[in-house]
């Protein structure tokens, strides 16, 4: 039993620790809400120590076969944890002004211990749980500006897109439950061996609609845009990076458990990550909204993340540049957001004319956030690409990195309408920005993306015998 | 040694952006001074260069050992002239005066960034190191146009990126296939690859991992038609600018035609010589052509680019023939890579000339102009001298490689060179036109007060003129060197 709980222990601390903010938040007074981030803040920590702690333990299942303790899940839930942790850093002076901030902290960890979930979830039932609290803290956090026509616009689009993915998704659940007779995934595999083919595809067809949705993949990507622009920004930047994170391991995991020959998902999976990172790129280029721009961007970055899932099984470098890319990826997105929260919001792309003289700091840090994102060396997203491609050109589809290089130079066209007036207009002189903390969340991210690209070996070497168990 | 030389110019660039504000000539000083660090090294390098077969004063150090990648850097007859070229042309560019648009310090940053991200290049002796560098000369090159460039300079920077971008993710992507395709122990290791060519001749993996870095590399040497971002990012750049991106950046192209594509897949390359070396003589000439027709000074300097862009890779395409007679092909590579230095040394001091005069005249337009060698003898000197040199007058650097490289071609396609012959009359015919339009016939009244090349100027353009003399002259000393790389290229 002691091994039980330690196993996850992570997951517990969050979901205890949840219920306790929102307890403190409840009956704490509006003047103290500030200290309830404090709260939040040891939660996360304790969390992140506690999966830290855990990535050298032998892999298993766990929780009645429900949850995989295994390298990629507890690496994930690391990073969830951490990119929690920068995300309250975002987030202190942004609601400083706002008595009821505490909820938005509860939210914050409802939705890190929802995307934990979902990247272990080794159970159909798990992974219901997993997308609803998820999906659930993410809607209350694009529309937590009630009175903001924006946000509550962002809260309603996302909320409406998510019902009906979530909706489809339990139908797939059931139908897969209904031919295999089991909900875990060591009961779902075998038992599908001799399915109907065509119930099979519509089961899983509708579960990876709300696994997509969570992604940000097409066709179900819409809100993301719109979540990005609307949203309180801290809160938009968390809701770009966990769902992601949470949703592409579990997407990782599912396809592993499905007969190859039978449905071929490689190919299926290969062209929702070409059709999403190419219309991600293209809109991205009319974008004069700098939030919305960041939006389509992270729809196209998810096409990127699918490309690890189409090298599953077939290449070695699957796993690793899996990993690579969510680490880079959220810090990369932690750095390029936050500027964009220290600005207080600012979004308007002509905004940013000439703020590279009097924030040269703060345009360093979405330079450098940028460059990662098109994959430019020796930053973490150059390391995330060069794996990428590696893997699928290892899979034998060539032609998905090829698809990604060309998108990756229409990308830079649109990151470049940005910095390029950045650091090539007059200044027009300094813009007020949110505060210390924040400062430090960008520094800590913008570091990290040129760490683990300049240093990817600790990490490499860390992920060589990295596992994703299946049940 | 080597590390150190690419190592002082990036740590510069960071310091320097730390420097009091107001000091524009203060940045300038040390900027140089730091340039001048570099040339030092590369200069006892080639002292103590042995030039035996295989790679001298190799360093190696593991830097992403789980995936094969390593620093590693270390330099042969093919790569010390070019480093050696590169650390001058850095010097001479960055003490070359210009306009700095209040921003001194991040532009000589940009220029110590550029500096060693391109000796980093010539030195890599690791596939993802050669990227790395490749990529972030990119980045350098990009901010000192869009800032510090001219007319449309924001467009042609991001053009220029962009296009060069494509090309650069085309040749990862052919680095990666190098990489899954070079047997069981993987790897980046250039040395490795070159000395044990692991990789399949047969089979369509090395025809398209072969097309995917032969595109990257023609996007940047430029060869026709993929030479369309060159002109505008020549035109707009600053003139320092052009002669790095002329001089340096264009050979990177043609340096990884040579290191990666000639040595690594011989065999393949082998197969496309044809192509490549009808490709290249469409460049010369379409080149020429298009140098002809321009009415503005620097763009024309700019088509003559492609031209000579289109000698170098017709030798090395010519070399790359394995069934012609070793002498043919080794006679070809070595001068494809003279005009690899000799180009650099004259287009950059032409480019630089041009700068000197767009400060005076601020206009391109050649028929603004007219009898300039009235008021300026030594710009009307230099230009004349650096445009004989590249139209290839006996006696100076660009004869020699010239010579060689329709030499070597003369023996295996001679009716290549024979239409590649007619770039070197075309050029003939602009550059006099050239010279005549601008520095000859009546001086108009408004340029009466035309003043000649200042001290600075003369500082940045004269030593490359010499090595154009000198090399011209005596070429011997350089031809050796090459040719210790050549030979062991083309199994002679």
């Amino acid at each position: 039993m002691v091994g039980f709980v330690g196993d996850i222990l992570p997951e517990l601390i969050l979901a205890a620790g949840s219920i306790l903010v929102l307890l403190v938040a409840l009956f704490t007074p509006r003047r103290m809400q500030p200290w309830i981030a404090l709260v939040a803040t040891a939660v996360l920590v304790a969390a992140a120590i506690f999966a830290g702690l855990d990535i050298i333990d032998p892999p298993g299942l766990t929780f009645f076969d429900s949850l995989a303790a295994d390298g990629v899940g507890r690496w994930a839930t690391l990073l969830l944890a951490v990119v929690g942790l920068l995300v309250v850093a975002l987030s202190v002076e942004w609601f400083r002004s706002d008595d009821r901030q505490g909820e938005y902290y509860v939210m914050v960890v409802f939705g890190t211990l929802g995307a934990v979930l979902l990247a272990g979830a080794t159970d159909l039932m798990e992974l219901v749980l997993a997308m609803i609290l998820s999906s659930v803290a993410g809607y209350t956090l694009a529309a937590f500006h009630r009175r903001s026509r924006a946000s509550a616009e962002a809260g309603m689009k996302y909320f409406l897109l998510g019902a009906l993915a979530n909706g489809a998704m339990v139908y797939g659940v059931a139908l897969l439950f209904g031919l295999s007779g089991g909900t875990t995934f060591a009961d779902v595999g075998p038992g599908l061996v001799n399915a109907d083919p065509l119930a099979l595809v519509v089961g899983f067809g509708l579960v990876t609609i709300g696994v997509a949705f969570k992604m940000g993949v097409a066709p179900v990507h819409p809100w993301v845009p719109d979540v990005a622009e609307g949203a309180p920004a801290p809160a938009a930047t968390f809701l770009m990076i966990v769902g992601k994170i949470g949703a592409l391991v579990f997407l990782a995991r599912l396809v592993l458990i499905l007969p190859d020959t039978q449905l071929g998902w490689r190919p299926l999976v290969a062209l929702l990550a070409a059709v999403t990172m190419t219309l991600g790129n293209l809109v991205a280029l009319r974008q004069d909204d700098v939030r919305r721009l960041l939006g389509w961007s992270a729809v196209s970055q998810a096409g990127y993340g699918l490309m690890a899932v189409v090298a599953l099984g077939r290449s070695g470098l699957a796993l690793p540049s899996l990993l690579m890319f969510l680490v880079a990826y959220a810090f990369g997105t932690v750095a390029v957001f936050g500027v964009v929260v220290q600005l207080r919001g600012l979004t308007d792309r002509h905004s940013y004319r000439g703020l590279s003289s009097p924030h040269p700091w703060l345009m360093g840090a979405m330079l450098v956030g940028f460059l990662s994102f098109v994959g430019i060396p020796p930053l973490g997203g150059f390391a995330a690409k060069l794996l990428l491609m590696g893997a699928v050109i290892d899979a034998g589809y060539a032609w998905l990195a090829v698809l990604a290089v060309v998108n990756s130079a229409i990308s830079l066209v649109y990151y470049l309408r940005v910095l390029g007036p950045a650091y090539l207009g007059e200044s027009t002189g300094k813009r007020p920005t949110m505060g210390r903390l924040s400062g430090v969340s960008i520094g800590v991210a913008t570091v990290a993306v040129i760490l683990v690209g300049v240093a990817a070996q600790p990490l490499l070497r860390a992920w060589e015998a990295v596992q994703l168990l299946t049940g | 040694m080597l590390s150190v030389a690419i190592i002082v110019p990036l740590l510069a660039a960071i310091a320097l952006l730390a420097m009091p504000r107001d000091r524009p000539e203060l940045a300038r000083r040390t900027a140089f001074g730091v340039s001048l660090v570099p040339l030092a090294l590369i200069v006892a390098a080639w002292v103590r260069f042995q030039g035996g077969p295989g790679f001298e004063m190799v360093e190696s150090h593991a830097w992403i050992p789980s995936i094969g990648v390593s620093y590693q850097v270390g330099l042969d007859g093919l790569s010390l002239p070019l480093v050696a070229l590169t650390a001058l042309l850095f010097s001479a560019s960055i003490i070359f005066p210009v306009d700095l648009r209040g921003r001194a310090r991040q532009y000589y940053a940009a220029f110590l960034f550029l500096e060693g991200a391109s000796l980093g290049l010539f030195l890599a002796l690791d596939l993802i190191l050669f990227f790395v560098f490749f990529d972030l000369s990119l980045v350098g090159m990009y901010f000192l146009i869009a800032i510090w460039g001219h007319g449309n300079a924001h467009r042609s920077a991001l053009k220029f990126f962009v296009y060069t971008l494509v090309g650069s993710l085309s040749l990862l992507l052919g680095i990666l296939g190098i990489y899954l395709n070079s047997g069981d122990q993987r790897t980046f290791d250039m040395i490795d690859i070159i000395t044990n060519q692991p990789l399949p001749t047969t089979g369509l993996a090395p025809v398209l991992i072969f097309w995917a870095i032969a595109l990257g590399f023609m996007i940047k040497t430029p060869l026709a038609p993929f030479h369309t971002w060159l002109p505008s990012a020549h035109v707009d750049a600053p003139a320092p600018a052009s002669t790095i991106l002329a001089g340096v950046l264009l050979k990177m192209g043609t340096y990884g035609f040579v290191r990666i594509l000639l040595q690594m897949m011989p065999e393949t390359f082998g197969r496309f010589s044809l192509p490549i070396a009808i490709i290249a003589v469409i460049s010369i000439v379409y080149g020429a052509l298009v140098a002809m027709a321009q009415t503005n000074l620097k763009r024309l300097v700019a088509y003559t680019s492609v031209n000579h862009m289109g000698y170098v890779i017709l030798g090395v395409a010519v070399a790359a023939n394995i069934g012609a007679s070793e002498g043919a092909r080794s006679l070809a590579l070595t001068g494809a890579t003279i005009e690899m230095v000799a180009h650099g040394l004259i287009t950059g001091a032409m480019f630089l000339l041009t700068g000197s005069v767009l400060a005076r005249g601020k206009t391109f337009e050649m028929d603004e102009y007219g009898g300039l060698a009235a008021r300026a003898p030594a710009l009307t000197g230099a230009m004349i001298l650096a445009a004989f040199a590249s139209l290839g007058l006996p006696g100076l650097a660009g004869f020699v490689a010239e010579f060689q490289i329709f030499a070597g071609t003369l023996g295996v396609y001679p009716w290549l060179a024979g239409t590649g012959l007619l770039g070197i009359v075309i050029t003939a015919a602009l550059f006099l036109r050239m010279v005549q339009k601008v520095f000859l016939g009546p001086l108009p009244e408004r340029w009466s007060e035309w003043t000649d090349l200042g001290g600075w100027e003369l500082a940045a353009i004269v030593p490359m003129l010499i090595l154009v003399v000198v090399i011209g002259i005596a070429p011997a000393w350089l031809v050796n060197v090459v040719d210790s790389a050549t030979r062991v290229m083309t199994g002679g």
